[in-house]
């Protein structure tokens, strides 16, 4: 009978930890969504008293309200905009995959070709792009088209030196079995370095979606002057100088969604690629 | 399990290391003037103090490195898929299943897997993880990754299969267990081995040869023959036998690091 007792009374305070245990993951489950809803529900109607109550001029800053009615009201135009800038962001990340693959590639094959012509890129890489897209647009007459150039240069950088970092750090046992078994170099490369290259690959593309959303925007800021730019980025430009500002805060908006989705859709992208195996994706048990 | 070995002086040779001598970067001799020959159905050891280039020894039979001098020879040449290899870690690609792991040898020779399907499930058999056959690497224990490991060496049923110090990292339980298993697969399988190892009563349980290596240079000091037959189960580890082999290793083992030194 005691030893019941005891037994009861040890299982009693397992289950009082376990319980606390769990009951915190639901809390934190549920916070993680409410709280910054809250917040931002918050610092909306904070906005919205301060401009109402001091009463800021709208040329100052807009009310929330105002930012919201220009959105319904400007749709026609903003809405355009947003997929003009969206393909430009697009097409940049893409070309920027593509392009930074294959030199990173290029780069493991021929250790040559790496010495050649890797300073080039960094050099590609630490002059500003601002400084850079006055340039393309003198040399290549079509707008999108250097506009395109611009954000490709910003974007392709950290996929280029992640994925060359990645196929470079394959196991050098996996390496010497490869060897053993007679792998070709082909065999190799797909077999041992891509998937060894994946996870450094897909974290460059994380940073390289919002790097190709920002040389959208610079480009569509310095190209887009010349008139052809009709990108969110644009919109926002002119909205500023008409001190039309709910449409540039509307504008703005518009970027940072972008941008969230962008990374989000990354996020997705690097968790299905991974989550089977990689340690990123592991959960402590 | 009874297995037809011949009695071991009168095995066919397998291949042979003659006058072997490797030097690193030009002054560092890793080896030198090193003769073995390894015959089929041999288990054979290499054990040796850290540095007496059994390691090194095991890489240029592997084909990973040349010798700067001397020859190895397999006896008929060697083929396809003669040689498999364990490593101290279970060098598992971990983006891999389990049974994909299993394939890569088959798969680097350009065999897809419904070719190889059954070679592979069965080897998995062999070392008891069939049912994790869909698992990824991280999801199992040390001792089962170097399981998949083994199965990967032996799905092509190769001649000969070189283990650089496989279970120096695992705990004893799982070691001895390993142990057991090992020499019950490789009678399964068929093959020679040779089983690089600092663990003097790891390489009298396991082997019938142990060569005994002195370190700076490296090189054969001592072979000794453990006669004892297989199938050698737990009541071998406490045999009066099995403590005279051992001590008689252990008394070489010593001679080679008081030569080093």
């Amino acid at each position: 009978m005691s030893r019941e007792n005891a037994q009861m009374v040890e299982d009693k305070s397992v289950d009082i930890e376990e319980e606390n245990i769990a009951r915190k993951e639901r809390l934190f489950a549920i916070a993680r969504w409410t709280l910054p809803s809250l917040m931002m529900v918050l610092f909306i109607c904070g906005w919205q008293a301060y401009v109402t109550i001091a009463q800021v001029p709208h040329y100052i800053l807009p009310s929330p309200l105002l930012i919201a009615k220009t959105l319904v009201a400007d749709w026609s135009l903003l809405w355009p905009a947003m997929l003009m800038t969206g393909r430009l962001t697009v097409l940049a990340l893409l070309f920027a995959v593509i392009g930074g693959l294959a030199i990173a590639v290029s780069f493991t094959q021929s250790k040559l070709v790496e010495m050649a012509m890797f300073p080039y890129a960094v050099i590609l890489q630490v002059t500003p792009v601002v400084a850079i897209a006055p340039l393309l647009q003198v040399y290549v007459d079509n707008a999108f088209v250097a506009a395109l150039l611009c954000a490709w240069i910003v974007a392709f950088f950290p996929i280029l030196s992640n994925t060359t970092i990645g196929l470079k750090s394959t196991d050098h046992n996996l390496e010497d079995l490869f060897t053993i078994y007679g792998a070709t170099r082909w065999q190799r490369l797909r077999y041992l370095s891509a998937p060894s290259a994946l996870p450094y690959f897909l974290g460059g593309l994380k940073i390289a979606g919002g790097l190709a959303l920002i040389g959208a925007v610079v480009a569509e800021f310095v190209i887009g002057r010349a008139g052809t730019g009709l990108g969110l980025a644009s919109t926002l430009l002119e909205a500023s100088y008409r001190f039309n500002f709910g449409r540039l805060y509307a504008a703005l908006i518009l970027i940072s969604v972008m941008g969230v989705a962008i990374f989000g859709l990354m996020s997705l992208i690097s968790h299905l690629c991974l989550y089977r195996w990689h340690e990123s994706a592991l959960k402590r048990e | 399990m009874t297995v037809n070995r011949a009695p071991l002086r009168e095995r066919p040779e397998l291949l042979k290391m003659s006058h072997i001598e490797k030097t690193f970067r030009g002054d560092v001799v890793a080896l030198k003037d090193m003769n073995l020959t390894v015959n089929q159905g041999d288990f054979i050891s290499l054990l040796g103090p850290s540095g007496c280039g059994k390691s090194t020894a095991l890489r240029l039979v592997a084909g990973l490195m040349r010798p700067t001098n001397g020859v190895i020879e397999w006896s008929g040449g060697q083929g396809e898929g003669d040689l498999g290899v364990v490593f101290q870690e279970p060098t598992l690609m971990p983006w891999a299943k389990v049974k994909d792991n299993v394939w890569l040898p088959y798969r680097l020779r350009g065999k897809s897997y419904f070719e190889v399907k059954d070679e592979v499930l069965q080897t998995l058999k062999l070392v008891g993880l069939e049912r994790f056959q869909n698992a990824y690497p991280r999801e199992l224990s040390g001792g089962m990754k170097m399981r998949v490991a083994i199965a990967r060496a032996m799905v092509t049923k190769p001649r000969l299969i070189l283990m650089d110090e496989p279970f120096a990292a695992l705990d004893e339980i799982s070691r001895h267990k390993l142990n057991n298993d090992l020499l019950a697969l490789r009678d399964a399988v068929g093959c020679t081995v040779i089983f690089v190892t600092h663990s003097v009563f790891e390489s009298v349980f396991l082997s019938d040869r142990i060569v005994v290596m002195a370190a700076r240079p490296g090189r054969v000091i001592r072979e000794l023959n453990v006669e004892a037959p297989y199938p050698r189960t737990e009541e071998f580890r406490t045999s009066a036998d099995y403590a005279a082999f051992a001590r008689e290793a252990s008394d070489a083992l010593h001679q080679a690091m008081e030569v080093a030194v």
